[in-house]
């Protein structure tokens, strides 16, 4: 008995060797661990087995089971593991075919960057003022100490609805309204359109988009906005970015500069693009000038403050390296599919 | 202002390289736009002396000349100029000269060597007016005192740089040779050596021969002049013709290249008048007459205003104040006896006068800026000292002078410390003493005089400038602002972001519209006759009727731009753009400018849905919860209405406000457009959106029991909207409804003829408890039921 028991091993080992599918290993379990299986009808005989022997062949044939059981479970694992590796290698596809097309859509540059100088300004402690961009002339002009028939108005060829109605030239209207609403402390941006009547070209249009922005507070000094600059345009354009400031002249500053920026592509030695300067003008900006600020009803022996503005299509047009004005309100899907 | 490097040594008499020169000024406030050295474009031109000439063997037009160039043997020069003869100077490129047209190189002209070429004035990059003596057309004849072999250079002056200057509004004084050289010497703290012009006028006096009368001294506070009798008009001499062609102004003759000459050195402009044609020798400054005419240098007849401020004589005008002379009372080459006008005038009257006249001359971009009053003596006695030194005339005895200008502006008061504090710097006292005295400014007993012709200065601010400026602007420190501030972005603000968002992530791509359109737009969508959309606002100076007016409806601009794209070969757009719409109030107050979202779509098989379901998901990211859809009628709010489809279109509401337009564009209004398939557009109102928007969310309990799901297939008459359906199915079901779904539409075969079939798949819940099947079979009842009454019947 013990023999036959050696001998159900021995098959069932070459069985299971020999079987290459989960359905054979099916049938081997069946034909040899089975109700009606080899290794029951062995143990069926153990009755006609002495007490001394029936623990010894029991013990035998436990463990023949156990054996079995065991192999065909390895070979199992192994018989799923192939036919998993056969699937996964079957399914295999393409990869380089192309997604399934999804909608996608993107912010016009102007907006980009436009939101990327707002979060530079929130940042820093500016909150961003809105105001009308049809404008009377007294915002736009005699409140920024532009009288009548100042000569300064002529280099802002400025479009008029009336006498009194105008499209505004620049956002520092906005800065009039916010100081007549708002006492010192005043630190904000003011974004926006803007209008002149330049006729279109690669570098100019009679609408365009300002940033300005406006501190007044007890002790603001020029030292204080030559800093806010340079925070400005470290965060524009990366820490080794550097300005200088340049005497200018705007009516509303006193004194006023213009912020030049160091040139991106020759770091100031001085080449084609900044015409043999070194650097590129940027922005204007001045501390406010004392009559703005009493025109307001600010005492200007208590407060001062300082001002700036930057051309929006400038920063992007040097951010994106384009060179015509045009594009961005020509709206191509080709352009914008850029950005 | 172009300043000629050789002319500013008169005052600043330390050598400073261009490139430092222009940089430092430029950083004290005097901007260089650039620079330009003479003759920078030419090399290997010298003097030569034509020894022989001789005429060509196979060209009858040309000749073949021996030249001494200072080298040991002449060179052969073939040439064709025929104003040439054996003894003449003239300049020769030689082999390898660089002139501005190009390189010379020695070659054979029909057979005989030529090693290199003559020089006209043309060629380098002359004109006649450099040389009033020269043949304009021939080689130039030089009759300079020079070497022969002299580089061309020197030979003929062309070696003067002259720096471009941008001057500001606010600095008239520096449109000039002094007030440049004034900034120079404060800038490099060097000397400046002004001049005291001396002249010996003749025993006469001018007061017998002529007569001032300043009708209008409000706009005229000055007027001086002075006389020149025994007048020789010939060229003026070479270093003068020099100077003012560095300067950019052309040289005419003696006495008119003086008067140039005094305006760009001191900045003041002169005029000069032929005492013949001044009638009555009486000059007259007063207000024009109503329809008076004057004919100015320029040779065009100009109508003149009674606003207008002309000098006159006894008859008539015989200039236009400040701007331009009468070409009637002019130099000319026979003049004997001239009037040299000296004078101030008011700023605005000029500049308006001016405008007005389209003329802007020299002389009136100085005026209207503002010129120092107290100068106008002085500028008379250099042009006289210029006369005496030319030998162009006889300086008659005195200067009349009618003054009534008035009291100089009071002084600034001066301290150190608030000048500091203003700027954040820390200058010392004496530096910014010593800038001021530099920009020849005087401080006494803690108050600061400034220069007569410093028209700018002010108040404190100003003073603190020009310290700031000659110290240097970059030696202010860097500080950061100090105290808190509260910044944040306004609901408002927000409310644009999220909707930029929102539909960038909806896939449309933003677009940038002008505010301005053509008012022809009205038309290309059809907007009725009458509605107010179009009476916008008219902008009275356009650049063009297509920016003409302010835009009372967003929708064309995307329409136009949808259009662009097409007609630029893109397939399909999706796109939107949030701007502002300008609507006209009254007329003498601003108009409202409330913001507006459009979005446009073509190609792609986009249909209404299409852009139905990019509205609603902008909806549910707005949180509006409130929306309903309803057909453009009779009494639809938007005037827009006319550019959509009538039956393919939509107002969208929250409760009872109209939040906007969408829908197909009407075959007609895609046809103004030149759009070949079926576009579809909407417009949208932010500020409506905004109040509908939920501003707090409150979370609501996850289910505890399943939910029961029904699906119904209906058939029902093609013409009931859907929306009736959803409604009665809502209102049938009750309180234990979840959520209804429509899956599908169907028209076709199985179904008749105007009648459609529609499935809805049901989701019921109840918070209490599992729904039983009795529970839901009876609430599918209530359903069927309303249904039928609505002519709805179950699909078989």
């Amino acid at each position: 008995m013990k023999q036959q028991l050696e001998n159900i091993e021995a098959a069932a080992k070459q069985a299971l060797a020999d079987c290459s599918s989960i359905k054979g290993l099916d049938d081997l379990r069946v034909r040899f661990l089975g109700k009606k299986g080899e290794l029951t009808g062995i143990l069926k005989q153990m009755g006609g087995l002495s007490a001394e022997e029936r623990p010894v062949i029991g013990q035998l044939a436990n463990k023949v089971r156990s054996d079995i059981d065991a192999a065909i479970s390895e070979k199992l694992t192994a018989l799923k593991a192939k036919e998993q590796e056969m699937k996964i290698r079957s399914e295999s596809i393409d990869i380089t075919l192309p997604g399934k097309p999804q909608s996608v859509g993107k912010l016009h540059p102007l907006t980009i960057v436009a939101n990327e100088v707002k979060e530079i300004f929130l940042g820093m402690g500016f909150s961003v003022a809105d105001g009308p961009e049809v404008e009377y002339d007294y915002y736009n002009f005699e409140a920024l100490n532009l009288p009548p028939n100042h000569p300064a108005r002529d280099t802002q060829d400025t479009f008029y609805i009336t006498d009194n109605i105008l499209l505004r030239t620049q956002t520092s209207s906005v800065q009039v309204h916010v100081m007549e609403n708002q006492k010192p402390p005043i630190r904000i941006i003011s974004p926006g359109r803007v209008y002149r009547s330049d006729a279109v070209d690669a570098t100019h249009s009679p609408l365009f988009h300002q940033i300005e922005g406006l501190v007044v507070d007890k002790g603001v000094t020029m030292a204080d906005l030559k800093g806010t600059l340079e925070q400005l345009m470290k965060r524009l354009y990366g820490e080794d970015c550097k300005i200088r400031l340049r005497p200018h002249h705007f009516p509303f500053t006193e004194p006023s500069a213009e912020v030049d920026v160091m040139c991106f592509n020759c770091h100031g030695e001085g080449c084609r693009i900044c015409k043999g300067e070194g650097y590129i003008e940027l922005l204007g900006a001045g501390m406010v000038h004392p009559k703005v600020l009493e025109g307001c009803g600010i005492d200007s022996e208590i407060y001062s403050g300082f001002a700036f503005g930057l051309g929006l299509e400038r920063i992007v047009m040097r951010r994106y390296n384009i060179s015509d004005m045009r594009l961005m309100y020509e709206n191509d899907l080709r352009f914008l599919e850029q950005f | 202002m172009n300043l000629s490097m050789k002319w500013l040594s008169d005052y600043i008499q330390e050598e400073i390289p261009v490139k430092e020169f222009c940089h430092r000024m430029t950083m004290s406030g005097s901007k260089v736009e650039g620079f330009e050295t003479e003759g920078s474009s030419i090399s290997k031109v010298v003097v030569g002396k034509i020894l022989s000439i001789a005429p060509h063997e196979n060209a009858d037009a040309l000749f073949v000349c021996q030249v001494e160039i200072g080298a040991e043997a002449p060179v052969q020069i073939v040439t064709n100029a025929k104003n040439v003869k054996p003894g003449d100077l003239v300049p020769v490129a030689l082999d390898g000269a660089t002139l501005p047209e190009g390189k010379i190189k020695k070659c054979k002209m029909r057979g005989v060597e030529s090693f290199g070429m003559f020089c006209g004035l043309e060629t380098l990059g002359l004109t006649a007016h450099d040389f009033p003596y020269a043949d304009p057309e021939g080689v130039l004849v030089i009759q300079e005192p020079c070497q022969v072999g002299e580089d061309i250079h020197s030979a003929l002056g062309l070696n003067d740089t002259s720096v471009e200057f941008e001057i500001t509004s606010n600095r008239p004084d520096c449109l000039s040779v002094i007030g440049l050289a004034r900034e120079a010497a404060a800038t490099f703290h060097v000397p400046l050596h002004l001049h005291t012009p001396e002249y010996h006028a003749n025993t006469e006096s001018i007061s017998e021969q002529l007569t001032v009368e300043v009708q209008n001294a409000a706009l005229c506070p000055r007027y001086c002049a002075g006389m020149v009798k025994n007048v020789k008009i010939g060229p003026s001499p070479r270093w003068m013709r020099e100077r003012l062609r560095a300067s950019g102004v052309r040289p005419i003759n003696n006495l008119v290249d003086i008067t140039n000459y005094v305006m760009l050195e001191y900045g003041q402009p002169m005029h000069a008048f032929d005492l013949r044609y001044v009638k009555n020798a009486k000059i007259t400054v007063r207000n024009a007459a109503e329809g008076e005419t004057i004919t100015t240098l320029d040779g065009t007849e100009r109508s003149l205003s009674p606003e207008m401020l002309v000098i006159a004589d006894a008859e008539k005008p015989i200039a236009v104040a400040g701007i331009m002379g009468g070409e009637y009372s002019g130099i000319m080459d026979d003049t004997t006896t001239v009037v040299f006008e000296s004078a101030y005038f008011e700023p605005t009257q000029v500049r308006l006068t001016a405008k007005k006249l389209g003329m802007r001359t020299d002389a009136s971009a100085r005026y209207e800026k503002g010129l120092d009053p107290s100068s106008t003596i002085t500028v008379l006695s250099r042009a006289f000292e210029l006369v005496e030194q030319l030998g162009a005339g006889e300086v008659v005895g005195g200067i009349i002078d009618v003054n009534n200008v008035g009291e100089p502006k009071p002084p600034v008061p001066f301290d150190a410390d608030w000048i500091n504090g203003f700027l954040g710097t820390n200058i010392p006292e004496r530096d910014m003493l010593h800038y001021l005295n530099e920009l020849q400014f005087t401080v006494e007993n803690g108050m600061v005089y400034a220069p007569s012709f410093r028209i700018d200065i002010e108040c404190k601010a100003d003073i603190a400038e020009e310290i700031a400026r000659i110290d240097g602007y970059n030696n202010i420190p860097s500080t950061e602002l100090k105290g808190l501030a509260d910044a944040r972005l306004t609901p408002s603000q927000l409310f644009s972001r999220q909707i930029e968002q929102s539909m960038v992530a909806l896939g449309c791509y933003e677009v940038a519209a002008f505010s301005f359109v053509s008012p022809k737009y009205f038309d290309k969508i059809a907007l009725p006759a009458d509605s107010k959309l179009r009476k916008p606002l008219v902008i009275s100076n356009p650049l063009g009727e297509d920016t003409s007016v302010m835009r009372t409806t967003a929708l064309p601009s995307m329409l136009e731009i949808l259009a662009r794209n097409y007609n630029n070969r893109n397939e399909s757009a999706r796109l939107f753009e949030i701007g502002k719409e300008y609507l006209p109030t009254t007329p003498d107050q601003l108009p409202q400018e409330p913001a507006r979202l459009t979005i446009g779509m073509y190609g792609g098989n986009v249909d209404f849905y299409d852009l139905k379901g990019v509205i609603e998901a902008l909806m549910t990211q707005l949180k509006i919860t409130d929306c309903r859809y309803e057909r453009c009628g009779e009494e639809c709010p938007f005037d827009e209405k006319s550019a959509f489809h009538p039956g393919r279109s939509a107002v969208l509401y929250a409760g009872d406000t109209p939040l906007g337009i969408f829908g197909e564009l009407h075959p007609d209004v895609q046809n103004n457009y030149g759009i070949g398939v079926k576009t579809y557009a909407a417009k949208l109102n932010i500020p409506e959106m905004l109040e509908h928007a939920a501003t707090e969310i409150s979370y609501q309990p996850l289910p505890k029991y399943p939910a029961t799901t029904r699906d119904l297939s209906l058939v029902c008459d093609d013409a009931i909207p859907v929306a009736q359906l959803e409604q009665a199915i809502r209102k049938a079901v009750g309180n234990i409804l979840e959520k209804v779904t429509l899956f599908d539409v169907y028209k076709g075969q199985q179904i008749a003829q105007g009648k459609k079939s529609v499935s809805y798949s049901i989701s019921l819940r109840s918070h209490d408890g599992t729904l039983t099947d009795e529970q839901a079979d009876a609430a599918m009842k209530r359903v069927l039921k309303a249904l039928h009454a609505m002519g709805a019947e179950l699909r078989m």
